[in-house]
Formats: structure tokens, sequence, C-alpha cells
């Protein structure tokens, strides 16, 4: 199966196509990560992106049904070098061609991902067209040009759950897999949880897995709702503390969750956001957005907390974010990308309101950051 | 934090002689480890005993000491020079352990020299089972269950309750000596007692076994602010049960999860911040793959082979990072390539590294190539490629064991199915060459990984391999077709490898090639802890990144993996052109792929090429860079066996001519022009077969010194007595042929060994001085002990010696260096060889004389002439011992005596005001010390028997009480020297010898072997001194060396004393 990956810039790459026969267009982006694939393609903020990995062996170690990182893969689509023609690894359940296949999603390998990665370092992301049927590469690029883009569209709609619920841990691994020897399916094995004390609403914009595990983790009772969830039906639940997860696509699209969470705010429930909720509490508090020439993504994304002087190295996927100038007097920025000196965590001063740009649940990605979820216990205890 | 002013003087301990488990990659980091230093303003005493290092050159450190490593000679030059801190963890276990000892002695306190880098209990806890064990248990990380033991009784108690197989492990010791995996209790009280032999501790471990478990390593990097890093993760493909340093390994990890990946570093972090080191440490784990446990199974809080190999993978020096945060740098102060400073390192590239193992059983008659915990491996290669194919397939043809491709080893694509499963049963130094065979026969990919524990990915991998090499052989004798032929490049295959499927010259397939299009391309990998740097590899798979300069250049070709005669004595060359290069204002362009080395770290050379030394990569990197000549002569034999293709190819060589390093190789060349000169050489021929060796046999007369043609280090080379023995001779020889001869030469019985290492410019010579060997003829001469300046040699041969050398050099037109050996026989001085290149001698010359050689030399071909060098005739106030250490203890089952091959894998140097102190000093660190009182057994050959009289007197004279066997006992009786009887084992009386050794009632063993027919007979003894570490000697040389050293040593220990002062002690004459 022959496929194409067309580039707005009219740069067309060739390659063998796998996954799901089809055309499909997105906003091309990068991930340094040397693994973590699984994770990636079930990440909901990919939605609306085609993702090239760096690294050039993809699909070595399978994919498995613990360590999906929401309900199904959101990526358009997947550019790689080499695809593992069968895979090694005890947790594996099929294949990653199987998998895409399965799920409607095209793939391409062979292609020289490097020197895509330097195009899209020196252009940033390009809206890009992959297809494995065969298209004129005219018509491909085409496509690519005429594709509206990232900007103004809410895609968030399409990775919400379409109802609340309750998160239960036992459906998905526990990153801390259990060390002690087993009987049974190890693969089910897991440390035990705290019991779950304190009750939380967790607004889904496209909210990962991981970070519902590290929150159950530390003792929340997480209740999962939509993110078009008025403030009001969420107060209904009667939270300690309110979650803002991250997500896909352009903040600016998401009138109804600006406003949900600007009516929550007043409440002095605690609030915590991260990436996409982060961006949303920047709006709320009455802050801009703005797109970004080069997204940050990727497992090495440098941050450092202005308060304590500490560097943290995160993980990240974003293409917009909050500009500072913007931000009233009550919002202290307290964590910059080092790379670009970009906002990277915001708090207010009065209020028990915090957020961060990057992933502490990181997954994939280092772990260098997960003391966030505790502080959000803290700050809910204290208040 | 900014650099520690609390200290200004640091002692760095370095690893001593190279072995098994411990070779150059602590050069490598030491060297690091004192530029870092140096670098901050430090002021460095180094000590290591170890001459053929880079770290030991005056250079690299203000105060050098060629030392013994033990506690005594530590402390008296702590005692000299005062230095307030001490770096332990960059000298390998040796160092480690030295540290330990000098905390735990009180030295350091008493001295006031604090241990930087790592306190002397984190030491202990990484290093004592107990302790670790313990550490581990309260940090909650499950480890193998297991319990220490001290003696055998107790090791059978824990076994039965563990349930077999277990893994001993003895505590404190390298590359898992004495270590190994037992099925029974036989086994067990057998490896159990090796292995409390071997530990320091007399302390071994009984555990669990995790065979064929995933071996898993991490590199982790720790500042004084406890913020941490992980700089590599290295998948090891061969499962747990095979040493790390025999695995072959990827990097970074190809079929591991990222949620194990996490999970693993998360545990790396959480041991060593509980071990509290500053700098690199290295992690093992194994998991399970049926059950997802993880075990952690040691931590080396240091650098290692693993580190060397990390930083090479990964272009993160380790040492020198280490040794920067040792002396109180943060991370945060230190830059990385990605922008910014190195807290904000993560492993990133899109490359795969492979290392592969290179042994030596070959050179061990009796060994079983059988891996298992126990380190086998003499050395190793890495290789670089855009995928797991390439990179392997570069891995293979680096090795440089005459394979390019992985498909028709030895005999076993003529081998069944059933033959190659039953062979993969145990692994082995040729599982993957195997593997290959087995799956080009239809093993499926299932079969294998119940065989290998293998994971599939990888098996699957090296299947694709074989399939399209099935297809490649359907074209044998035709050309291929375009598209398979990029294919077959894109999957690593190289040329030569398919010169050889396909029947066609290899240059025919490179034009083939490079008509379509076809050529290697470079990438780079940069590196971290410093700004700019890079170093490059080749792939076919992508377009070539890297930029060339327009400067003046010349390109250094290295030695390859560190293998038997070939070591770490040709990376000090390649270094050395390098430097010499440099100075000269040209930009040096080193090719190498030992990761090991000093020569592949990225500031070596102003370009580094991490490549394989072959042909096809030389030949690219130099249509690329085009530099103006390559020099092959510091390398070793790796680029001389390259140099005639590459100057066919149109490569100018720097130096001697190939032409003349050819004819130097050609025994009939050579011979006609010895004979032109009036130079004499042991009479010789040359036979293919049993018939030649007869004829040539009769005309020359027995004793004969028989070997195949073109070797280093004298492999296959042999003594030969009689008729009997050459057929035997013959009959074992593999691969003889017409235009591969054996070598017959009259064996010069009780002569004098001697070699001079020359500088020339093809008119002139200059030997700084000759060596002369301890132990005499027949002796391979990287085995022997020897003295420079000589010792006995009277000046006329001196003088002879001088002079053949000068002529030889002229009349080979030598540009650079030469190294000739001799043989001093009835008054006479016959030439044994030449050998216009560097020898393994060059760094030991130029440390003892301060001369460098090698540096000179780079001048001299780079057309500077020797009378402009400045160089005279030096006078010496000291004499250098150089000794060479073996190893034996890694293969118990040899008989460890000397012979015509070669089998030392490193050496020391001993410096003293006199021989007898120099070579008391010199076995002091080889180890085990010669003892000062006590008692010595003797028991030697009848043809011995007269030479030891002398010494078997001293050693009565000096006090010592003597034993020997009944022949030895005879003998030295009847000659009036008094000594008692000791039994060996055949005569069935108790105590025998061997109980003597054990009880420890034996501190010297004089045991020469009687030759073929007793040899069977009392290997016993010497392997026996091996595992109860008494010293032994095998010749009657080294018996009267021993017993002028003690004493001489009695008298009064030499001093330490800096290798800056000797130098600055000696004169010259013009």
């Amino acid at each position: 199966m022959k496929a194409i990956l067309a580039l707005e810039d009219g740069t067309v790459y060739g390659g063998e196509g796998f996954g799901a026969r089809c055309t499909a267009r997105g906003e091309v982006c990068f991930n340094t990560s040397m693994t973590g694939y699984q994770e990636i393609l079930t990440d909901p903020s990919y939605k609306g992106q085609i993702v090239t990995m760096t690294y050039p062996l993809i699909g070595n170690y399978g994919v498995n049904v613990e360590d999906i990182e929401s309900w199904q893969p959101h990526v358009g689509g997947l550019v790689i070098r080499e695809l593992a023609p069968l895979h090694s690894n005890w947790r594996a359940d099929e294949p990653l061609g199987d998998y895409l296949l399965r799920h409607g999603i095209p793939g391409i390998q062979g292609v020289d991902t490097r020197a895509l990665t330097k195009r899209l370092r020196v252009r940033g992301a390009l809206k890009g067209v992959i297809s494995t049927e065969g298209i004129a590469d005219e018509d491909a690029l085409e496509q690519a040009r005429s594709w509206h883009g990232l900007a103004g569209v809410d895609y968030v709609r399409e990775v919400t759950h379409p109802n609340d619920f309750v998160w239960e841990d036992a459906s998905s691994a526990n990153f801390r897999l259990a060390t002690a020897e087993t009987t049974g399916n190890p693969r089910q094995v897991r440390d035990p949880l705290p019991p779950a004390d304190i009750p939380i609403v967790a607004y889904d914009f496209g909210i990962k897995y991981n970070i519902l595990r590290r929150l159950r983790q530390r003792g929340f009772q997480v209740r999962v709702v939509p993110a078009h969830t008025p403030a009001a039906d969420a107060l209904a639940h009667r939270p300690a503390g309110i979650f803002l997860s991250n997500g896909p696509g352009d903040p600016a699209a998401l009138g109804y969750a600006v406003q949900a969470v600007r009516d929550l705010i007043p409440t002095g429930i605690p609030i915590f956001g991260i990436c996409l909720g982060h961006q949303i509490l920047g709006l709320a508090m009455g802050g801009r957005t703005f797109k970004l020439k080069f997204g940050h993504r990727g497992g090495n994304q440098p941050v450092k907390n202005l308060e304590s002087g500490q560097v943290e190295i995160t993980s990240q996927n974003h293409g917009f974010a909050v500009d500072p100038a913007s931000l009233p007097p009550e919002i202290v920025v307290d964590r910059i990308n080092l790379n670009d000196q970009t906002v990277e965590g915001m708090r207010h001063r009065q209020r028990p309101i915090f957020c961060v740009q990057y992933h502490p649940e990181a997954s994939p990605g280092p772990h260098d950051t997960t003391s966030l979820f505790d502080q959000f216990r803290q700050t809910i205890e204290k208040s | 934090m900014p650099r520690r002013e609390d200290v200004k003087k640091v002692m760095i301990i370095g690893s001593g002689p190279i072995v098994i488990g411990q070779a150059c990659e602590f050069d490598y980091s030491g060297t690091q480890a004192c530029k870092a230093l140096r670098s901050l303003g430090y002021e460095i005493v180094l000590v290591n005993s170890n001459p053929a290092t880079i770290m030991t050159d005056p250079g690299m450190a203000d105060r050098t000491f060629v030392e013994p490593l033990n506690l005594e000679t530590l402390t008296e030059i702590i005692k000299a020079e005062r230095p307030d801190a001490l770096l332990p963890n960059l000298g390998g276990q040796t160092g480690l352990n030295l540290s330990s000892q000098l905390a735990r002695s009180g030295v350091l306190s008493q001295y006031g020299v604090r241990i930087i880098g790592v306190e002397a209990d984190a030491i202990e806890k990484g290093e004592d089972r107990i302790l670790f064990k313990e550490t581990m248990k309260r940090l909650g990380i499950d480890m193998p269950r297991s319990e220490a033991v001290f003696n055998v009784e107790d090791a059978e108690k824990v076994a039965a309750r563990l349930g077999y197989p277990v893994v001993i492990r003895p505590a404190y010791t390298l590359g898992g000596t004495g270590g190994g995996l037992v099925y029974n209790v036989e086994e067990l009280r057998t490896v159990a007692s090796r292995g409390i032999a071997a530990s320091m501790v007399g302390q071994i471990l009984i555990e669990e076994s995790v065979l064929g478990w995933e071996e898993l390593e991490l590199e982790v990097v720790r500042d004084a602010r406890n913020h941490m890093i992980t700089v590599c993760f290295i998948e090891n493909v061969d499962a747990m049960g095979v040493h790390t340093g025999d695995s072959f390994c990827v990097a970074p990890m190809l079929t591991i999860d990222p949620k194990l990946q996490a999970r693993l570093q998360e545990f790396s972090y959480r041991i060593v911040e509980a071990i509290e080191v500053i700098g690199g440490t290295n992690i093992q784990f194994a998991h399970d793959p049926k059950t997802g446990r993880v075990v952690v199974i040691e931590i080396n809080p240091r650098t290692s082979r693993s580190s060397a190999l990390a930083s090479k993978a990964t272009g993160f020096p380790i040492a020198l990072i280490s040794a920067k945060l040792a002396a109180g740098l943060t991370l945060d102060e230190i830059p990385y390539w990605r922008e910014g400073t190195l807290d904000k390192y993560t492993p990133s590239g899109d490359y795969v590294v492979v290392k592969f193992a290179r042994w030596a059983f070959e050179k061990f008659k009796g060994a079983e190539d059988r891996l298992g915990t126990q380190m086998r491996a003499v050395g190793e290669v890495m290789s670089i490629g855009k995928n797991f194919k390439e990179a392997f397939q570069k891995a293979i043809r680096s090795l440089e064991n005459g394979r390019h491709g992985l498909g028709f080893a030895k005999d076993f694509h003529q081998r069944s199915l059933d033959e190659l499963m039953g062979l993969l049963k145990e692994p082995t130094s040729e599982r993957q060459f195997i593997l290959y065979e087995a799956l080009r026969k239809g093993a499926s990919v299932e079969d294998l990984y119940q065989k290998t524990f293998i994971k599939p990915w990888f098996i699957q991998q090296i299947k694709e391999l074989v399939d399209a090499e099935q297809e490649i052989l359907r074209f044998r004798g035709q050309t291929l077709p375009d598209n398979r032929l990029r294919q077959a490049k894109q999957d690593g295959f190289a040329d030569r490898y398919l010169a050889q499927l396909l029947g066609t010259p290899e240059a025919e397939i490179r034009r083939h090639r490079i008509r379509l299009g076809i050529v290697e391309a470079w990438d780079a990998v940069p590196v971290s802890g410093v700004e700019n740097a890079a170093y490059y590899y080749s792939t076919y798979n992508g377009p070539d990144r890297v930029a060339v300069s327009g400067r003046r250049k010349v390109m250094v070709l290295g030695g390859g993996p560190n293998r038997i005669g070939q070591g770490i004595e040709f990376d000090y060359c390649c270094v050395h052109a390098a430097f010499a290069l440099r100075d000269a204002g040209i930009e040096t362009i080193m090719v190498n792929c030992n990761p090991e080395t000093v020569s592949t770290d990225y500031d070596t050379s102003d370009k580094l090429y991490f490549e394989p030394l072959t042909v096809e990569d030389v030949l690219s990197i130099y249509e690329k860079e085009r530099p103006e000549g390559v020099i092959v002569q510091f390398g070793g034999q790796t680029p001389l066996n390259l140099a005639n293709e590459l100057a066919a190819a149109g490569v100018r060589i720097l130096g001697t001519s190939p032409d003349m390093i050819d004819l130097a190789e050609d025994r009939d060349r050579f011979r006609r022009m010895m004979e032109k000169m009036g130079i004499p050489m042991p009479e010789s021929g040359m036979a293919s077969n049993l018939e030649e060796a007869l004829e040539v046999a009769r005309r020359i007369g027995y004793p004969l010194m028989v070997r195949p043609s073109y070797v280093l280090g004298g492999r296959g080379m042999e003594v030969v007595y009689d008729d009997e023995m050459l057929q035997r001779y013959v009959a074992a020889a593999v691969g003889i042929a017409p235009e591969r001869p054996i070598l017959i030469d009259r064996f010069l019985e009780n002569a004098i060994e001697a070699e001079a290492d020359a500088l020339a410019d093809g008119v002139d010579a200059y030997v700084p001085a000759v060596m002369e060997h301890i132990e005499l003829a027949g002796i391979h001469s990287g085995d022997s002990a020897c003295a420079i300046p000589p010792v006995t040699l009277p000046a006329r041969h001196i003088q002879a010696i001088e002079d053949y050398t000068l002529r030889l050099g002229r009349e080979l037109k030598v540009v650079g260096v030469m190294n000739i050996q001799y043989a001093v026989a009835n008054d006479r001085v016959y030439v044994l060889e030449a050998n216009p290149r560097a020898s393994r001698t060059v760094p030991l010359v130029s440390k003892v004389c301060n001369v460098p050689m090698a540096r000179l030399a780079t001048r001299l071909m780079l057309g500077e002439r020797l009378a402009g060098l400045g160089l005279h005739r030096r006078k010496f106030s000291h004499v250098g011992v150089k000794e060479a250490v073996l190893p034996f203890a890694m293969f118990p089952e040899v008989d460890p005596v000397l012979g015509p091959e070669m089998r030392s894998t490193g050496e020391v140097l001993g410096l003293a005001p006199s021989f007898g102190l120099a070579y008391f000093k010199a076995e002091e660190a080889a180890g085990p010390p010669l003892p000062v009182e006590g008692t010595v057994l003797i028991s030697v050959a009848d043809r011995d028997k007269g030479d030891i009289l002398d010494a078997a007197r001293r050693f009565h004279a000096l006090g010592f009480r003597i034993k020997a066997t009944a022949g030895t006992r005879d003998m030295l009786a009847s000659h009036g020297v008094p000594c008692e009887l000791s039994f060996k084992i055949h005569e069935h009386r108790r105590p025998h010898i061997v109980d003597e050794i054990k009880s420890r009632e034996i501190h010297l063993i004089i045991n020469t072997p009687a030759g073929k027919q007793s040899q069977a007979d009392d290997d016993y003894i010497r392997k026996a001194a091996i595992k109860y570490k008494v010293p032994y000697l095998t010749t009657t040389a080294a018996a009267r060396a021993s017993v002028q050293g003690i004493a001489e040593h009695r008298q009064g220990r030499a001093a330490v004393k800096a290798l800056q002062d000797y130098h600055a002690a000696i004169s010259e004459q013009p």
C-alpha cells in the first residue's frame, strides 16, 4: 500500500502505508519521545493532528489495553520511519498496524522523519494530508491547503465523554505496578489504592486516563463531567475541588467552558487545571491566548518554577499559550518555559486556584512533577 | 553551586592493568576526570600501575605515580603529596575498593583527605551485598531472593531453600570473577569455594536464578542538589544468565514499553538518592516477562563499562560530568546542546546503538566457549545506525574476526537444524551466528526465543536479514538488481559480505552502488556537557547531514575492539597522533568503533567517526573528507590490514609505505632483504602441507617455532620439538593453504630476547632505549616481563641492536615508528622480526624514557626530520620493568603457563632505581606480590634443573624455607641446598602440594612445565596457585629475577616517586 504525506508548503513525502486505507487531514506536528506511541495516539489533545515520531523504530512493543489514555485513539494520522513487523512485549495485545486499522487511522512509514521534523522546526506546525488510498499528489496538496486548521475550531466536543461518570481504576493499568510476586493474571495486579475520600469534579475536555489514575491514587473520588457541563450542574455534585483537564485545539473556541469556569471561580472551591484547562482558566480570569509558532511537544520541555528556582523536565503537548501581558494583577505567573519563556503555570493570589500548562501526570514522559496532585489535595484540605 | 573551594589537590586512582571486566574504559573515564578537574583549576595527583594509559601521561596530571595499587603504596603517596580530596568512583572496581580500604584503615582521616563524589559508606552500601540488600528492602525495591554466606556449608543450605538453579556472586569482585550459575549441589560446592576465595572479604551471595528474564540497565547521574537525570536506557538483547559484559546490547531500549521504563527510572532515582552518589551510577534490573516482576540485580556507584558505552551511545560524557559534579558543580551549571543546562537532559536521538562483545576463546586451549555470569569478553565494539539491522550488521563487521556478515561463520551453515538448535542450548560467543543459520534452516522465531530468551522482535529482525540474504544468494555469479542492492545496503549488508554472497569482487559491488548513488551518508550525535561538539556515524538510510571543512586534515585509523595482542597501547598511540596533529594545526579525523577508548572521546580529535574499520567505511569517509593522508601505523594490525586495499583505491598513506609494511610482513621478501644486508636471522621456511613442513624441519633441525602467517599476538604459535608434535600441529592448523602457509623458524633455545622501538625518518633512526626481556625466547614478547633500559645485555649487543635497527629503518624507508624484535644466542644478535608500525611497547618506552614516541612519529610523518627533533642519547638513573597480566583466573580450566602465543590482557610498570626493586614493584603491581620471607616451593622440569640451582641457593641464603618435589629435591640436595619434600597429587600422600597451598604454607611457587609429556601432570599446581592467589613463576628466568627483587627489597623498599621526577632526572648526552 503506497502512501503519501502532503504538506501545505508543497512538500510531498512518499512511503508505505499501514493502518487504515483512507485520507486524513490535520496539523502535522512531531514528538521526540523515544517511546510512548500508544499514549500519544490515545491522548485526546492530539485531536486534529497528524503526529510524526522522530525515533525511527516504532511499534516494537505493540499495543495493549492498559496503556491507553482515553477511550480511543484520536490522532489524525501517524508518520514514522519504520514499523515493527513483529512486537515483543509481555503486555502487548495487538500490533500497532492492526490497532490503527481497527480505528480507521492511516499511517505512513518509510519517511525521513528527521528531515520532516527539521522542516516543522523551521516552519512551525503545517497543515497536512496523509493518504493511503492512492490519491494524486496535487489532490493531496490541495486538500492540505484548503483545510481550515486548528484555530477557532472546537475539537473538545469530539473527544469529551457524552455523560458523566465516576472514575474506577480497575479498568486500566496503574503506573506503579505491583512489586510483589502474585498469583493470577499479573497484568491485573496493582498497588492498593487509598480510600477515595475527597469528592471532586473533573471537567473532561479530552482528559487523559493517567490524570484520572493519578487523582484516584491521591484519594480523590473523581466525578468526570462532559466539557459542556454548566457550573451549576457541576456544583450539584457537591465537589470539594474542581479539576480542569487537558484537551485538544484552540481554547478560544470554547466559550461554554470558559463561562462555566468563570462561574466556578467565585464559589471559592479549589481549582486545578492542566494544559487546556490552564488555558481556559487564563481566559476565564480575563486573559487571552494565542497560537504558538512552535508548539511544545515531547517529554523534555524545561520548565522553571520562578518561586522555588527549581527546573523540571516536563511532558507537553500544546499549540496555544496564555499571553502573560493579558492577565489581571491577581494572577501570578509562577512557571515559565525555559526554551521560549512562555507561561507554564499560574496561581491566583487570593483564591485556591492554580494551573500548569504541562502534563504533570506524564504518560509518557518524565515523572518530575507529580507532586502537583499532592498540592491539589493539600489545597482542598486547607480550605 | 560553584566549584568547591575547600579542595585544592585531588587524588585520582586508576584501575590498574587491563583485565577481563576492567578494560580501557577506565582510562577513558580517568582521563576525562583529569581533564574536568584540571579545567576547574584543581591540582591532580594520579596513581595507576598501567603505563599504557593516556591518564598516566605526564601531561595529564600534575603528579603522576606509576606505582602498584595497594594500600601501602597509596598511603605513601598520600603522605608525600598530601592531597586534600580523593575522587574514588572513576577508577573502576579497583579504584573504588582501594578508596574504601583507605577510608576504613583510617589513612584518609589521618592525612585529612576527604572523599568527594561518593561517600565511603555509600561505596559499601552499593558494594556490600548484605548492606545493599538492606537498603533495597528499606526502599521497597524487590531483589532476587538471596542470602549472603561465608562458607560452603551455609551455601548448600541456602541453595536448598531457594531451589536450583542458583546464582553465586562473590562480594567485591569485578566481572563476576569466581561466580556462576549452578544447577546442583556438586556444581555449587565447586563454584562456592572458588567464589569465597575470589572475594576480598570471603563473602558470597547465593541468589535465586532469574535466568531468561529481560536484563535492563539505566545510567543515572545525580548532583549535590539531589537533581537526577537518566542518561541512557540500555536493553540487553541476551537475557539474564549472560554477564552484561558479554551481552549483546542495544540503546535505547527497543522493546520495553514506557511504563516499565518509567518504573525503572523511578526505582533508580530512589536508589541513587538513598546511596547518595554524586555522579554516575549504573543500575541493573531484571524483568520477568511472564509476571512483570522487576528486581534490581546490582548497582555500580561509579563509572563502568556500561557508563562508557552509555556515554558514547548518547554523547553524554558521564565521567567528565561526574568529576565536575564531585567538584561541587551542579547540573544546572553545565551546558546542554539542546540549549540551556544539563538539568534538562533527557535521552533523545533518532538512531540505534548496538554493542557487541569480542571474545578470545581461541587463545585459551581447553577453555570452554560458554557464557555465564562471569564475564569472558576481552573487548567490545559499538555501532550506530538508523535502524537495528544496519547497526547490528555494522557491529558485526566492526569485530574484526574476519566476518563481515552473520552468515557462513565456521561450519554452521553445513550443520543440520537439529544440531544448530542443540548448539543454542547454552549461550556461547557464537550464538548470534548459529541463530542466523538456524533461521536459514527454517527455525521459527518462537522456538528460537524458547531456546535463547532473545526477544522475538530481535529474532524477527535477524530473520528478515536471513530472508534478504537468501534472495541475494539467488543472484550468485550475477549482478544484483538495483533495488535489491539498495535494500541490502539499507539493511546494513557490507560490500565485502555482498561480494562473498555473490561471488564477485568487493570493488565491483562498490562500483555498482556508487554508480547508482548508493553511498554512505553521515549524521551527528551531539555531545552534552560542552558547547558545540558532536561526532558522527554513517547510514545508508538518509541524506548526508555532516559538513566538511576546507582545512588541512589528516585521518587516523584506530585499533578497533580490544582483543589479546591488540589493546589499549594502540589506542594510546592513536590519541597521541591526534594530539600531535592538533598541535600542528591540522584537523584530525579519527575513525574507531571501540567505545571503551580515549580515541573515541569526543574531544580527542576534531572529528570522530564512530565507524567500523573496514575498507568500505574508511573509504567512504576518505572520499567525503578528502584528507591529505591517512595514518595507519598506530592502530595495530587493524588498520595495517586495510593499508594495501586503501592504497590501491588511491588513498594516500602517511609515513612508511604500505609496500614496505608488506615487505616486513612477507617472510620471503624480508628474508631476502636480510640476507642482502647481512643481518642474521634464525633459519626458517614455509610450508603449506605436512610434507613441506617435515622437509623444512629436516633442513633446519628441531626445536622449531611454528605459526600461521599474518597474525598478531602470536596466535597459533607453538614450539615444536619433534616430528610427532609437528604432525599434530599441521593437522590441527585450520585454513592453511598455499596463500596462507605456516611459518617455521629455528627456535633459539636459551636465547635472551630484546626489542627496540625506534623513531625513523627514512634516513635516520633513534632508539630511546633497548628493552631486555626477562623470560627467554619462546615466551611471547607480549607476555614476557621486560626491563628498560637493559640489565644484562653487554654493550656490544646493545650496539648491534641499535645498528641493525638503524639499517633496517633505512632499508624499509620507515617514516614514523618501528619495532624490531631480537634474540641474543651464542653471543650473536639475531633479528626475529621487524614491524614498521607502532608496537604495544610504545607507551612503555615513551613513559620510561620521556620520549613521546607517537607524537614525534606523527611529526616525522608530516615531513619533519629526525635531526630537527632534538633527540639525544639518554642516561637513566632508573629502571622500568614491565610485567604482563594474564587472565587465567577467568579461565580456571586452562593451564596457566606462558608460551609463544600471547595471552596477557594487560601490563603494569614498576619504576625504581635498580632492576631488582623495579621487578619487585612490577610483581607487586601485577599481583599477587612476591613474598619477602616464608616457604618457596620448587618443582621444575628436568631441563630447568641446572638453571634453578642458583636461584634456589639465593632463596636459601635469604632464609626462605625450600620445599621441592622429588626430582627437584634430589638435585638441590645433591648440590647442598637444604630442602624438604613435597608430594605431587599422583603420589597419593597427604598433605600434598595442593593441601599445602590451601593451608597457606607455601608463599611462592616456582614450577616450570616439563613440556608435552608432563604438562597435564602438574598444571593443577599452577591452577591451585591462581585459585589461592599464591605468586607463581613458570620460568627459571623469572625465578632469578624474583630472588634478586626480593633480596633488594629486603634492603629497603623502593620509594614512591612521581613520573615527572623520574623524567627530570634523565640526563642527555649530546
